[in-house]
């Protein structure tokens, strides 16, 4: 009965428009869709690069790209809190229990999952899409552009999995933002927070918008995609 | 006539394999050949190596009398070279965009993308294709569009791997139906290929691979 009481308050402190829980949200979706914008043309150019070339070291990288995937973000939250803090070396940046200090986290984070995301859909691409390409006279460029083209649901993919994985995180968003109210409190924090504290309601009201959240982009990766989830590939 | 690309000590390898030793490859401009051989012979790799897909060893190279190295391939022999693969695929957008899509890159004007794409899709017959998804075609109709896609860029050289493999039917005849129009565009033809109908067709010069050694008969 308790649970249900704290969703019914859930809803109606989501419905009150209540500043200091939208201001979180804010936060959240804002830092989130920064690092993505950054993390996002890096990724996918080094994951096509990696996938499209052969050159020494190749293993290596993919080796490190799926390694960094498991990498616990707690684990990356204190190496930038080493990086950023006052004696450390990026320390004169003064980004540590800022926005900023969040965004480069996520950034960091989110690097590998795009990375491996599109490195596997390049990979998968048909070789003689490149090829065509490259017979028709397209320049490097060009032949680039089209191959992301045609794996472009697989770059969608990437871009949605690398959302999931940054907006979900808490470790580094708590080590390295500080969990400060009304400024870098995310929507994870602010749920590790309320629950220590013993506040359900507000815990479970970000809950919903995470989710909400992950639906709703989903349902636009799927409407994206069209017509590819349109027949079961097996009948 | 004249010559439009001879190459002097062709030889290609994979490994310590030797697939080919080409003494001397010459194609006169305007001219068609078939290309054949038994399978593993090393045809489609020819071709590869004709338009740059493949590296192999080269002593020397000449194309419209331009002495030319194959490392890095030249632009001109880029532009100048079209190849159609044994199993075309296409690109995920439209038909004309297919087949725009080499026109583009050599960057010309919109009007006349449109009209160049317009006409390769009256030669190639498949207008009735239009608005149909590239990926939903057959592969006598990917063939033909793949066809149009070369020829609308007027190469001087055409490079085609087995146009009709693996067709039967009305999709095989359709696809002959148009190869001798493209012999007679005033494009070089190799065709690789064991259709004895490609074969037969006149004027053509066959080009045999023979255990790594190309003979002109």
């Amino acid at each position: 009965m308790a649970l249900i009481q704290a969703v019914q308050d859930a809803f109606a402190l989501l419905l009150s428009g209540d500043t200091a829980l939208w201001n979180i949200i804010w936060v959240s979706v804002k830092t989130t869709v920064l690092a993505l914008i950054i993390a996002t043309p890096l990724a996918v150019g080094c994951g096509y690069a990696i996938a499209s070339h052969a050159f020494p070291g190749r293993r290596v990288l993919i080796w490190l790209a799926q390694v960094s995937l498991s990498l616990p973000t707690v684990l990356i939250g204190l190496l930038l809190y080493l990086l950023l803090s006052r004696r450390g070396p990026l320390g004169e940046l003064g980004w540590l229990f800022s926005q900023s200090g969040i965004v480069a986290g996520q950034v960091v984070i989110a690097l590998p999952v795009l990375v491996a995301f599109t490195l596997a859909a390049v990979q998968a691409a048909d070789v003689r899409l490149a090829e065509t390409a490259i017979t028709l006279g397209a320049s490097r460029w060009r032949v680039m552009l089209t191959i992301l083209h045609e794996v472009r649901f697989g770059v969608m993919a990437a871009v949605i999995n690398g959302f999931g994985r940054v907006i979900s995180e808490v470790g580094c968003a708590m080590m390295v933002g500080g969990n400060i109210a009304g400024e870098t409190r995310t929507i994870t924090t602010a749920i590790a927070l309320e629950t220590s504290k013993g506040e359900f309601a507000q815990g479970i009201a970000l809950g919903i918008v995470l989710v909400s959240i992950a639906l709703v982009i989903n349902a636009g990766l799927m409407l994206l995609q069209g017509d590819a989830h349109a027949a079961p590939a097996v009948r | 006539m004249s010559m439009l690309l001879t190459i002097e000590g062709l030889s290609k390898r994979f490994g310590d394999r030797l697939l080919f030793d080409i003494d001397r490859l010459a194609i006169e401009a305007g001219a068609a050949y078939v290309l054949t051989g038994a399978n593993g012979a090393g045809k489609s790799t020819l071709l590869r190596v004709l338009c740059g897909l493949e590296r192999a060893e080269v002593r020397a190279v000449s194309f419209l009398n331009e002495s030319l190295s194959l490392v890095p391939y030249p632009r001109s022999m880029r532009d100048a070279i079209a190849y159609v693969h044994q199993h075309p695929v296409m690109f995920s957008s439209s038909i004309a965009d297919n087949i725009a899509y080499g026109l583009k890159t050599r960057g010309l004007p919109r009007d006349e993308v449109r009209s160049r794409v317009d006409e390769a899709i009256a030669w190639a017959g498949i207008g009735h294709l239009r608005a149909s998804p590239p990926q939903t075609l057959s592969g006598g109709e990917k063939q033909r569009v793949a066809l149009a896609r070369a020829r609308v860029l007027r190469p001087r050289l055409l490079l085609l791997d087995e146009p009709t493999a693996n067709l039967d039917g009305q999709a095989r005849e359709a696809v002959i139906a148009l190869i001798p129009t493209l012999l007679q565009s005033g494009a070089s033809v190799v065709m690789a290929c064991h259709d004895r109908d490609l074969i037969g067709l006149p004027g053509v010069r066959r080009m045999k691979l023979t255990e790594g050694r190309l003979s002109l008969r």
